[in-house]
């Protein structure tokens, strides 16, 4: 099976939500067990906050976008802003580092996306954006 | 996100449900905090097992609450943890500060 969808939603927090619900209606064509949904629901919903706090500090006005392609068993989830970006990629990603330690954020993020997908990449730098790209093969799909 | 108190002497147990993400974080820290101004709250429990959804926003408002009651020398208990947040509770170190039941 081949199949791709897209939306593009504004950066506020509201939309966590919708986009978790969304990946989670695209991810069950694979017929995906409770806890591979339950994975990339997660995963997803780290990187759509990471767009809208950290790229956009929220703001109706500035865009995420969120692709996902379905290839024989195999979802890819591209998470994509065009805010602030990112200096030193490879420092983002280390477990509890964050910049906004004064709003509680534990820097567990790309933890937690690396821990719950097969794949994590990130391409970003500073005022160009940043996309995520994540990948998971599920199990028994065909 | 829901939230539901009961105090025994100086125990607070509190059962969180629904989903607790970035979004919903703000309102569970806020009710939280509104409880341990009662200073004589020396025991927090958090029952999770309510929780349909969380991730790392949810630990964020977990080790918050922890700093709060370590403070004043109390102590703070998980319970209800299912797969998915102890695997980000376990890759958090956080069963070192905070203790699962
Ligand atoms: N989309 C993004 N745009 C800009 N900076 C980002 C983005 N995603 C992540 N970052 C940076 O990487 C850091 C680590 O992210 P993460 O692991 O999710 O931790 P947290 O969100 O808790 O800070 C963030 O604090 C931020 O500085
Ligand atoms: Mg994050």
């Amino acid at each position: 099976m081949y199949n791709i969808t897209q939306i593009r939603f504004s950066a506020v927090s509201q939309n966590e939500n919708y986009a978790r619900a969304v990946i989670a209606a695209f991810a069950s064509q694979l017929n995906p067990t409770l806890e591979e949904l339950s994975d990339i629901r997660t995963a997803v919903s780290e990187a759509v906050t990471n767009a809208i706090i950290h790229g956009y500090e929220q703001n109706p006005d500035a865009f995420v976008r969120m692709d996902c392609t379905l290839d024989h068993g195999l979802l890819t989830v591209t998470v994509h802003d065009d805010g602030c970006g990112i200096s030193d990629i490879e420092l983002a990603r280390k477990p509890f580092y964050t910049t906004k330690p004064e709003l509680e954020r534990s820097g567990m993020g790309f933890a937690v996306m690396e821990a719950f997908m097969d794949r994590v990449t990130v391409e970003s730098a500073p005022h160009k954006g940043t996309t995520v790209t994540m990948e998971k093969r599920i199990g028994h799909a065909g | 996100m829901e939230l539901n108190a009961q105090k025994r002497g100086t125990r607070l147990h509190v059962a969180l449900s629904g989903e607790l993400d970035h979004h919903s974080a703000d309102k569970a820290r806020i009710m939280l905090d509104t409880l341990l101004h009662d200073v004589t709250v020396r025991e927090l429990t958090l029952d999770l097992s309510g929780l349909t959804f969380m991730d790392s926003a949810g630990l964020g408002v977990v080790l918050g609450r922890y700093k709060t009651v370590h403070m004043r020398g109390g102590r703070m208990i998980v319970t209800g943890v299912s797969a998915s947040i102890d695997r980000i509770f376990r890759m958090s170190g956080i069963y070192t500060l905070v203790e699962r039941q």
